[in-house]
């Protein structure tokens, strides 16, 4: 392959061959420092290319001689800065400014498991707190190999010897070496034991903790960053497919594949399972021909493989099916006694609510590039957040040794959960065939409408909520019974021993103190694929909860605000929180009042705890021309520690939209099995008129590191419903809020 | 057909109704510009032609014959595109990036216009979708381009 279509469009980016080869003493020297399992001890292997394939040899860090750093990153970067963290907690301990780094994804392979599970995804907003000791010992373990080549070639004890920036310092003689003039010479040293360096004391960071500028701010505002749409291989032909209406439907009969044939540009045409594709000189050329494909679809086999979609499936009536399900469900969580506690209040509240299916309807639509080599091995260039796993399923759908599949990660034009392995949902298995049959490289692009129809959807759920309150119109038991899939289980095709973790969330392991709770499910399974879409289960569960939780407030005449705070006294983070964002929207208020511009307003509040963080939210709402218009989000957000404050206000911002965008304008139809919308003329997404201001408090509690990219979503659409709800006296019990009418 | 393209001119060889965003991708491998639907709904596929704003997903191609075509590749030869570059790093717009190459070419399209768009000419023309939500960020960056206007 080529460097040069790797990401970032980085000019100097070296082969691997030729950089082993430099490393090799070749041309020039660089330190290349893998690192194995997790916490393990990094070792040195470039010296030995030849003993083992290339892509094989455990590479994330390289220091070169013109000392800018390589760092090949564990986890995709599509948009959540984790190229510019990675940059930053390395190059703080190996004293490097991030700005001299270097980041691309790294290859499939056990060598670049960093995880403290053991795992290799991109999700679940994992990267940063479970990789974060290990790529600081990392760069300390460079530091000290950088030391000990400083060492021997000024001939004085490492124990005189200190760093700045990118440089070895040996103040008594007032040397200085650039590590670059030293990556040679420490190549040839033995990694020291992981445990002997000392990693930097918070209070001495230079970068860690500080809004440190991205790694790729300037390729992506200049159209250099590439993305797996834009990958070119030399005699690569472009491919368009035209999926079944339904998934699990295949081919019955094609009535004009000769005319389309004879299309221009036309290479050749396949049948494919539910789909027909084509090949052309161009992508154009290819999508207009596979639109021009008029096909017969049959209905799925018995024996389908694939989850077959009903022709009477809509979304609405599997909301109904859903409400219908009004058993006690499965427990996931259980606390006290719920059942006597209802059975004795004096006050109870009893609601329903549900949500929609959402899209992920990221920007970049899904694509693959897939070449087979003359020596039998192949290559795929694909959208990914989890390379290992992707392999494995090309290796099993293949036939070929993973050994004999390199993959390619470009970076990601959004994410959101949308590049996890989803049978059906991924055009690579496509791309590979079609290489195959053509013995040609293939880049297959699923145009948007193709996009939309394989889509996984964050799935949908009916919640029966029941409360008990005490005499102080305190809430003292809490049920939820959850009929809905969850995306785990979806995707595993069945419910697993315990419950989906992915379909509660949010409903369990709230922190309020209510004394008898019961959370349960009721596992109903659907036809539609369903998939992970940021903060999943939370997503959803956290807009029932909080809202659900307002509406008690009220019952019990307590202002919702204050309520939270009572239920909370015990947990002083959350205590501190919650002040941190009253304060920051300038003190509660919930109104209405009427503002300057004369709009009616009021505001709402709402807590989430998702992904090991904790968020609180506050939105100020009106009501325009009959629809919510949301005027300021103020969030505060305790990660326990952070590596980027100016990240994670870009991370805030951008799960408020979302979260704004499933509140007030998405939503996933389907009609007669097939998705009403399949661009976004149909399925409306935020756009920037609707984006409210965005305010953000980072509360540093020092507890154990959290996530980032998915926490300050959940709170967010359950205060703007909260707020929407004490303006028009009207209970917001589902998503979106356009299938509501306002005055 | 010749093309005008970033003050190069290109043969091409494409039917007149080929949008032009394909020609630029696939002929001309000029891929900064980027797909996102196909439609003129998103605006990822934004360029200039004769330095209005257009979406070239929707634009076919035989319509550009002879007029100028600017795209996010040549953005920073302009004097008002090379400001918006570096607003755009300075408040660290771009999340995933996808989008931007359009909104770089949608913001330097109003500005060469417009030097100091108010709030709601802002809003009238920055239209493009962004998933990641860097719209603030966006904002920010337009205004700061604008509030610059003289002093560069």
């Amino acid at each position: 392959m080529k460097r040069e279509q790797l990401p970032l469009g980085e000019p100097v980016n070296l082969s691997r061959r030729r950089f082993l080869l430099a490393s090799a003493g070749v041309a020039a020297g660089a330190l290349v420092l893998g690192c194995g399992l997790p916490l393990g001890v990094g070792r040195v292997e470039a010296a030995d290319a030849a003993a083992a394939s290339p892509i094989k040899v455990p590479a994330l860090l390289e220091i070169r001689p013109d000392g800018r750093v390589r760092l090949l990153c564990s986890f995709m970067e599509g948009g959540q800065g984790i190229y510019t963290a990675m940059a930053q907690i390395v190059g703080e301990e190996l004293d490097i400014d991030p700005a001299r780094f270097l980041v691309e994804a790294a290859p499939a392979g056990p060598d670049f498991v960093v995880m403290d599970n053991g795992r290799r995804i991109t999700g679940g907003s994992m990267s940063v707190r479970t990789s974060y000791p290990t790529m600081r010992k990392l760069g300390a373990l460079a530091r000290a190999m950088l030391l000990q080549a400083a060492s021997e070639r000024l001939k004085v004890p490492v124990s005189e010897l200190t760093t700045e920036p990118g440089r070895v310092i040996h103040a008594a003689s007032g040397r200085t070496l650039d590590y670059g003039e030293l990556a040679e010479r420490a190549m040839d040293l033995p990694v020291p034991d992981a445990d002997s360096v000392k990693l930097r004391a918070p209070s001495q960071f230079r970068w860690i903790g500080k809004p440190v500028q991205r790694v790729d701010a300037y390729d992506k505002s200049t159209g250099k960053a590439v993305y797996s749409i834009d990958i070119k291989v030399d005699g690569m032909l472009h491919a368009a497919v035209q999926h079944a209406p339904r998934l699990g439907m295949t081919v019955a009969s094609v009535h004009n594949e000769e005319q389309v044939k004879a299309m221009k540009g036309v290479h050749s045409i396949h049948r494919l399972p539910g789909a027909m594709a084509v090949v052309a000189e161009r992508w154009w050329h290819a999508r207009r021909a596979a639109e021009a494909l008029q096909v017969d679809w049959q209905e799925a086999a018995a024996d389908s493989r694939v989850r077959a979609m009903p022709a009477d499936f809509s979304s609405d009536g599997h909301r109904q099916r859903l409400a219908g399900e009004t058993g006690p469900g499965r427990e996931a969580e259980q606390e006290g006694d719920f059942a006597s506690a209802w059975n004795n209040a004096s006050t109870r509240v009893e609601a329903t609510y549900h949500n929609q299916y959402l899209n992920h309807a990221q920007l970049e639509p899904a694509s693959a590039t897939a070449r087979f080599n003359p020596d039998g091995s192949l290559e795929v260039w694909l959208p990914n957040q989890a390379p290992d796993m992707f392999r494995a399923d090309i290796a099993k759908r293949t036939g070929l040794d993973p050994e004999k599949i390199t993959l390619h990660s470009p970076l990601l034009g959004g994410f959101f959960g949308r590049h996890f392995l989803y049978d059906s949902a991924n055009p690579y298995p496509q791309a590979i065939e079609l290489a195959k049959a053509t013995g040609r490289p293939i880049k297959l692009i699923w145009s948007r409408e193709e996009e939309f129809l394989r889509d996984v959807l964050r799935p949908m759920a009916v919640v029966r909520f029941r409360a008990a309150l005490d005499q102080d119109g305190l809430p003292v038991a809490l049920e939820a019974v959850s009929a809905t899939e969850g995306p785990t289980e979806a995707r595993a095709g069945k419910q697993a021993e315990k419950v989906d973790a992915t379909a509660v969330e949010g409903l369990a392991g709230k922190a309020y103190a209510i004394a008898n709770r019961r959370i349960a499910q009721n596992y109903v399974q659907g036809p539609a694929m369903l998939g992970y879409w940021r903060s999943v289960g939370n997503s959803l569960n956290d807009f029932f909860y909080e809202a659900f939780l307002d509406e008690l407030a009220d019952q019990g005449k307590h202002d919702p605000f204050e309520l939270r705070l009572k239920l909370l006294r015990d947990n002083p983070r959350l205590t501190t929180l919650l002040n941190a964002v009253g304060e920051l929207s300038g003190g509660w208020k919930r109104g209405p009042w009427v503002a300057e511009d004369g709009t009616r307003r009021a505001r709402g509040v709402a807590m989430a705890s998702p992904f090991g963080s904790h968020a609180a939210v506050i939105a100020e709402v009106s009501i325009e021309n009959g629809q919510v218009k949301v005027h300021e989000i103020w969030q505060a957000i305790d990660p326990g520690s952070i590596v980027n404050p100016a990240i994670i206000d870009a991370q805030v911002n951008g799960a408020v939209a979302l979260g704004l965008s499933q509140a007030l304008v998405e939503e996933a139809v389907y009609i007669d099995g097939k998705p009403r919308a399949r661009n976004y003329d149909l399925y409306p997404i935020l756009p920037p008129a609707r984006m409210p201001r965005v305010q953000v408090k980072i509360v540093e509690s020092g507890e154990k590191m959290g996530g980032i990219g998915e926490p300050p979503l959940p709170a967010t659409a359950p205060a703007v419903a909260n707020a929407v709800a004490h303006l028009t006296g009207q209970r917001i019990r589902s998503m979106p809020l356009s299938r509501y009418t306002f005055s | 057909m010749d093309l005008r393209i970033n003050q190069q001119t290109y043969q091409v060889d494409a039917d007149a109704d080929t949008p032009l965003l394909w020609v630029l991708r696939d002929d001309l491998g000029l891929t900064g510009t980027k797909y996102g639907c196909g439609l003129a709904q998103c605006g990822a596929c934004s360029v200039l032609v004769d330095g209005n704003v257009v979406r070239s997903c929707v634009t076919p191609v035989a319509g550009v014959v002879g007029r100028e075509i600017t795209t996010i590749e040549a953005v920073e030869a302009d004097a008002v595109g090379k400001r918006v570059v570096e607003a755009w790093v300075r408040h660290q717009v771009a999340q995933c990036g996808y989008c931007q190459s359009g909104q770089v070419m949608a913001a330097t399209a109003l500005l060469k216009h417009n030097a100091r768009p108010d709030d709601r000419e802002i809003e009238a023309a920055m239209v493009n979708l962004c998933r990641c939500g860097t719209y603030n960020a966006i904002r920010a960056a337009v205004h700061d381009v604008a509030s610059n206007e003289g002093a560069a």
